[in-house]
């Protein structure tokens, strides 16, 4: 003897992203704190140290701010014109930065006034980093050349012009005091070495290169400019191992987070994203106006982010412990150990075991349509919390009903107020959510008239928005032939899901 | 050994009357020109009485003695048997083919039967001659009731058979021996609720006068008083919603139990009207129901080829299950796995079926929903089914609306779990083509899974088990690849080469080659006059040949020079290669017999023909691979060395090839099981026996074995003591258990006692 089989109700898989661990950890983070500043925000960087405080530049100003407090820690406000690229040195104490005037003043983080001022460029000075022995800095100028000045003596130990435009990206190498990257809007990557005396490999990113980053290894060097992020792998000789392009204006901004060195690219487009290991997007931020500069604190903690309309957004990770809490208040159901009671009971040498027939459980509506009630299940299935929370079991019982050639019985009979909540969800449903051929026996009444004649125009608009889809993929299916014109290809092909939730997506 | 081909029918089984033996340890059961005789404790098949020549129409047990058995069959013969041991005591040829047969105690030495005879069919008593000779002549019969039904259920012996009931359109007739009179009760045809009155079925009460019958519209009529013209009551009871199949009264006659299409069993009580009990969802239709001479057990027998065995407090305790003959709309396959056949089972389901066992394996759930048992009722069926390459994926087609307009179908990938041991659902497809699909197979190559289905809507469409994000690998589901189409043709047969690059489609007329690959059409092969039917790769050898075929002619492509090899004209209907050789069998129609042929691709002529295979067109079938191949030495049975073949007929018959040898083997095999009745009957006693039994060939080799019995186990004193002393002296299995084992071990003898040896 079989046991009664319920009705299977049918989900229907969501389109767009699924759910996975990546997205569940990006989404942990709290709404966003902003923070106003006088001019769009150009540059973020994280200290090295903890507490972590990360660095502002925006408009003639360059800020420190603690990582929970929402004013200034310190504000350096020595340059008279726009400063940029507000940089920490590798222990944190010092900070260096680059002006429009094409001055770089270096500031102690603990005092206010310039201890060091670089004089030697002739045009704004967008780029300004130490190199990791700590004892020199790097500058990158619109002026064309990229400098290396000695922060003891403040003299200029080097200078290149290899580029033929604007520097506007650099990074120094971590592990070698030696090398850094520079990018430029002559669409080209350079890698310098102060040994040689020169650039050692030259890299054609196509675009006009608005950031440059390297990873912890120091084999990979990403670099962003134009619509695409580009991947390059340094010890093959700078072969590009990728190219992406997920955003659909320029990348501004690129950084790695700390954990897993997943990689994150800021746009115009204002949108942040995420992605993975296989430089698949996993997760994606919104913001309101165009990003110009992203930083990511060590551990993940705090996500920073300057737009252009002088917004600071600011995100903070939940912590974990808010999230115990949350376990602790559901618990109000009876424990575990009283499911399990009496189950977990193993019967001694000499017991006679009864065993019992364990009783399945059923929904409500199962146990109506058991005992071909099909009226009742009909009503059930109507609910006003299923109805509203869990309309594919609706939708499951009208077709199992329509299966079993009741429907007509279940429909029967039926006073104006249940009519109306029926064609009221049918209403709301029909395109969503799988239509039933439903015969309707109706009473006269204007109520249900004016609903249904509703359903109809629906169903007629339904029909109309087919009818438009059929002729655009009747477009797109000339426009594919004529791209391909010797091969015999018959269209793209269209995933199933697609198919049954057309309406969804359009 | 002489060897020829037979045709061995393997299963032609249906649901027909059964019986049960006094203790209720025996059920009997009439199956096609065979008795069986089944184990209600084990489910097993204990015996098997053979020696009808026709269809066995009646079991019934021996009134006057319990371990004795009559069979009725089409034949002509009623045959008396002991069926504890399977002997066949005496024939009475009658020489009218019989319909049924009922005894009672009251008339000794004589057996009332249904025969045809002057265009009406009768209830006859014919007396069986108590001679010493087995086959005996009975040709002493007297009608007792004229034109009465041939259906078994519509007659019944009442009161230990004082009297006899039978029912036939609205008309119920009683027929009492001591007064020689007889009742005659009629209904109305209809009345004004517009119930259906004609008569189904009857049974009578074992103890008192009282009549039940069982009619169209589902109403169960107890009639009392039937000794009297006038003054007859009855009463009506009405559960069922559709025709009562069958009704029993339980020994006692406490109860009354009834069955019908509902596949519910019914269980009336008789003092208390009003109440009953239920036992639903039991299978197919219920044909037949009845009760063990003790009264604790029911059985009930159902149009699908099944037997249950109900403990009397209503608990299912055994289910006996054949092989499920509905409609097939599958192809008939082999599971890869357990080598058993695959093949619609009950409605919604695929049955495993073992060939070797002839019994089936388990049922898979395809359809997942409550089948409603109820007569034109358009429910989901399992249209196609396809196995890949190692079993571990099956993909299956479901439809509803078939006869409307509005299909709904839906294709269902399941993948096999090692741990739960049976396959899984893993991916619904809902609406995979807009409309049927006709025909589907998995990619035999290993790399990659991949299934192909074309449908009615001119497309194919190539799924693939997505692997695309790592993160979610446990969650691997089957997706679209690729649509197809040619020129807006309805696309028919698709077929993977046996590497699977090459994919073969007919549309119509032709025959498209595409690789699997890049899905790029490579080449198109044509023989205009008429569609594809069939098309089928080559294997092995000759796996560069493409065979195809049409309602005239037989082709077969080269793919290496893409033109035709060669061609014949012959109606092939059903075309399938061997996967384990390049053999070929194509079955043609030939004015109403089917003819086989196999050969190979490579060569137009036939290694084999068998002319008049079977009556009527071959449906389906199927080569399973052997356990062990064969070596026949002969030339034109080597086809049959690596695989076996077997085929559905228009009958629903499973048809199989075998050599003489080895048909002699299997029956051998078969005299095996007949154990003696003193030990119980277990698997674990078959086991041991078998090899007590081979231990003692090798002692006495030089005695000649009887190959029917197997000796009691006996030479071991363990075993023996384990045996005889009674159950609460013995000391606890666990102790017994390792000395038990020890005694089974062949022990070392001298010559090699330095040699450390685990037999």
């Amino acid at each position: 003897m079989a046991s009664f089989k319920p009705v299977k109700v049918q989900t229907i898989p969501k389109l767009g992203e699924r759910v996975t661990e990546d997205t569940l950890y990006w989404k942990n983070y709290k709404a966003p704190v902003q923070i106003k500043e006088f001019a769009a925000v150009t540059k973020i960087e994280f200290s090295p140290l903890p507490p972590h405080n990360y660095v502002v530049t925006a408009s003639t100003r360059i800020q420190v701010y603690g990582p929970h407090s929402l004013e200034p820690v310190r504000t350096f406000t020595r340059f008279h014109d726009a400063a940029y690229g507000g940089s920490f040195r590798g222990d944190g104490k010092l900070l260096v930065a680059g002006s429009e005037e094409g001055l770089i003043r270096l500031f102690d983080t603990g005092g206010r006034v310039a201890l060091r001022q670089f004089t030697g460029h002739s045009k704004a000075v967008h780029v300004t980093s130490f190199l990791s022995d700590g004892y020199r800095v790097l500058s990158g100028s619109d002026d064309l050349s990229s400098r290396v000045w000695d922060v003891a003596s403040g003299t200029e130990l080097n200078s290149y012009t290899e580029h033929t435009d604007y520097i506007r990206a650099a990074a120094a190498s971590k592990l070698n005091p030696d090398l850094y990257v520079t990018g430029s809007y002559d669409h080209t990557v350079k890698l310098f070495d102060v040994r040689v005396g020169g650039s050692v490999m030259t890299m054609q990113h196509g675009h006009p290169v608005e950031s440059v980053l390297l990873y912890p290894s120091e084999a990979l060097l990403v670099s962003t400019g134009g619509r695409y992020v580009k991947v390059w792998d340094l010890l093959k000789g700078g072969q590009q191992l990728v190219s992406l392009k997920n955003h659909h204006k320029t990348v501004t901004c690129a950084c790695l987070s700390t954990t897993d060195n997943k990689l994150l690219t800021g746009s115009l487009d204002r949108h942040v994203k995420v992605y993975n290991s296989s430089y698949k997007v996993v997760h994606n931020f919104d913001y309101a106006t165009s990003i110009l500069s992203l930083a990511v604190a060590p551990d993940d903690k705090v996500i920073a982010v300057g737009m252009t309309n002088g917004v600071l957004s600011v995100r903070h990770r939940k912590h974990t412990e808010e999230k115990q809490e949350v376990l602790g208040k559901r618990r109000r159901n009876p424990a575990y150990r009283v499911f399990i009671k009496g189950k977990n009971y193993v019967p001694k040498q000499d017991d006679f075991l009864v065993s019992k027939t364990v009783k399945q459980h059923l929904q409500k509506h199962d146990r109506q349509l058991k005992c071909f009630q099909v009226s009742k299940a009909l009503d059930t299935a109507l609910e006003i919390w299923r109805r509203f929370h869990k309309p594919e079991v609706t939708v499951a019982v009208m077709t199992e009903l329509n299966r079993r050639g009741t429907l007509k019985n279940a429909l029967a009979g039926r006073d104006e107020q249940s009519l109306t909540t029926l064609l009221n969800f049918l209403i709301k449903y029909v395109l969503t959510l799988l239509n039933v051929a439903l015969m309707i026996r109706l009473g006269d009444s204007p109520v249900i008239e004016r609903l249904l004649q509703r359903l109809m125009e629906l169903l007629g608009r339904e029909a109309e928005l087919q009818q438009e889809l059929l002729q655009v993929l009747g477009i797109l299916d000339t426009l594919f032939a004529s791209l391909t014109p010797r091969k015999e290809v018959t269209g793209p092909a269209v995933p199933p899901i697609m198919q049954g939730s057309q309406l969804q997506a359009a | 050994i002489g060897i020829g081909v037979v045709i061995r029918i393997i299963v032609c089984r249906s649901s027909n009357p059964s019986d049960w033996s006094e203790l209720s340890e025996f059920l009997l059961c009439a199956s096609g020109d065979l008795v069986k005789v089944f184990s209600t404790s084990t489910e097993e098949c204990v015996h098997v009485l053979e020696g009808h020549t026709g269809q066995v129409t009646g079991v019934i047990l021996n009134p006057t003695n319990h371990l004795q058995v009559y069979s009725c069959s089409a034949d002509g013969t009623i045959r008396l048997w002991d069926f504890i041991d399977g002997i066949l005591i005496k024939i009475f040829v009658c020489g009218w083919p019989i319909f049924s047969i009922y005894v009672s105690e009251k008339h000794v030495g004589i057996a009332f039967i249904t025969i045809h005879m002057e265009k009406n069919f009768q209830l006859v008593a014919l007396h069986l001659p108590k001679v010493p000779e087995q086959e005996v002549e009975a040709r002493e019969m007297s009608a007792v009731l004229c034109n009465i039904s041939s259906n078994p259920g519509s007659t019944a012996m009442g009161r230990g058979g004082e009297y006899v009931a039978s029912v036939m359109g609205r008309q119920l007739t009683v027929y009492f021996f001591k007064k020689l009179k007889t009742y005659r009760f009629s209904l109305k045809a209809t009345d004004k609720k517009g119930a259906k009155n004609a008569f189904t079925c009857v049974a009578c009460h074992p103890k008192d006068d009282c009549i039940a019958t069982g009619h169209e519209d589902g109403k169960i009529r107890l009639w009392r008083n039937f000794n009297q013209k006038k003054e007859y009551t009855y009463s009506t009871q009405h559960w069922h919603h559709d025709a009562v199949g069958t009704l029993c009264f339980t020994t006692e006659g406490m109860h009354l139990l009834s069955g019908g299409v509902e596949s519910v069993l019914v269980q009336w009580h008789c003092e208390e009207v009003n109440k009953k009990d239920f036992l639903p969802r039991l299978g197919g239709a219920i044909s037949h129901i009845c009760v063990s001479p003790d009264g604790q057990m029911y059985s009930t027998s159902h149009l699908d080829n099944k037997i249950n065995i109900i403990h009397c407090s209503l608990k299912l305790s055994a289910v006996i299950q054949g092989l499920v003959k509905g409609n097939i709309w599958t192809d008939l396959m082999i599971d890869p796995r357990t080598r058993a056949l695959v093949m619609n089972g009950r409605p919604g389901h695929l049955q495993f079926y073992s060939l070797q066992q002839d019994k089936q394996l388990y049922s898979l759930d395809i359809v997942q929903q409550e089948y409603i048992n109820q007569e034109g009722l358009d429910q989901f069926e399992v249209m196609r089914a396809a196995f890949s390459v190692g079993g571990t994926w099956l993909a299956t087609v479901e439809e509803r609306g078939r006869c409307t307009s509005d299909l709904e179908s839906s294709l269902k990938l399941w993948v096999y779990n090692e741990k739960a041991q049976s396959f899984e659902l893993n991916t619904t497809i809902t609406a995979a083509h807009q409309d049927r699909i006709m025909h589907m197979c998995f990619s035999p190559s290993t790399e990659t899974t991949m299934l192909v289905t074309t449908a009615w809507d001119n497309q194919f469409k190539v799924w693939l088990l997505g692997l695309d994000s790592d993160t979610q690998k446990e969650h691997a589901s089957w997706s679209c690849d690729y649509v197809g189409s040619y020129h807006g043709l309805q696309p028919t047969n698709c077929c993977f080469s046996s590497d699977g690059s090459l994919l073969a489609v007919s549309f119509k007329e032709v025959v498209t080659i595409w690789s699997s690959d890049t899905w790029e059409l490579l080449t198109t092969l044509c023989q205009p006059p008429g569609p594809i039917r069939e098309l089928c790769f080559g294997r092995l050898s000759c796996s560069k040949y493409l065979l195809g075929t049409t309602a005239k002619n037989l082709f077969c492509w080269n793919l290496l020079t893409c033109s035709l090899e060669w061609s014949t004209p012959m109606d092939v209907c059903l075309l399938r290669s061997d996967p384990l050789s390049e053999n070929v069998v194509a079955f043609s129609l030939h004015s109403g017999n089917t003819d086989l042929f196999v050969f190979r691709p490579s060569e137009p002529r036939p290694l084999f023909t068998q002319k008049a295979v079977c009556g009527g067109k071959v449906q389906r079938c199927v080569f399973s691979p052997r356990e062990e191949p064969l070596d026949s030495c002969d030339e034109r049975f080597q086809w049959l060395n690596r695989s076996r073949l077997y085929f559905l007929t228009e009958l629903m018959e499973l048809l199989t090839f075998s050599t003489k040898a080895e048909d002699e083997r299997i029956l051998n095999s078969r005299k095996q099981l007949l154990v003696d009745d003193s030990v119980a009957v277990t698997p674990f006693y078959l086991l041991l026996g078998k090899h007590r039994q081979q231990q003692e060939e090798k002692q006495n080799s030089g005695v000649s074995q009887a190959a029917d019995r197997v000796q009691p186990p006996q030479a071991s004193v363990a075993i023996k003591e384990l045996l005889h002393t009674p159950a609460h002296v013995l000391p606890a299995a666990s102790f017994l258990c390792s000395m038990f084992v020890n005694s089974l071990l062949i022990s070392n003898t001298g010559s090699r006692y330095g040699s450390l040896r685990f037999c």
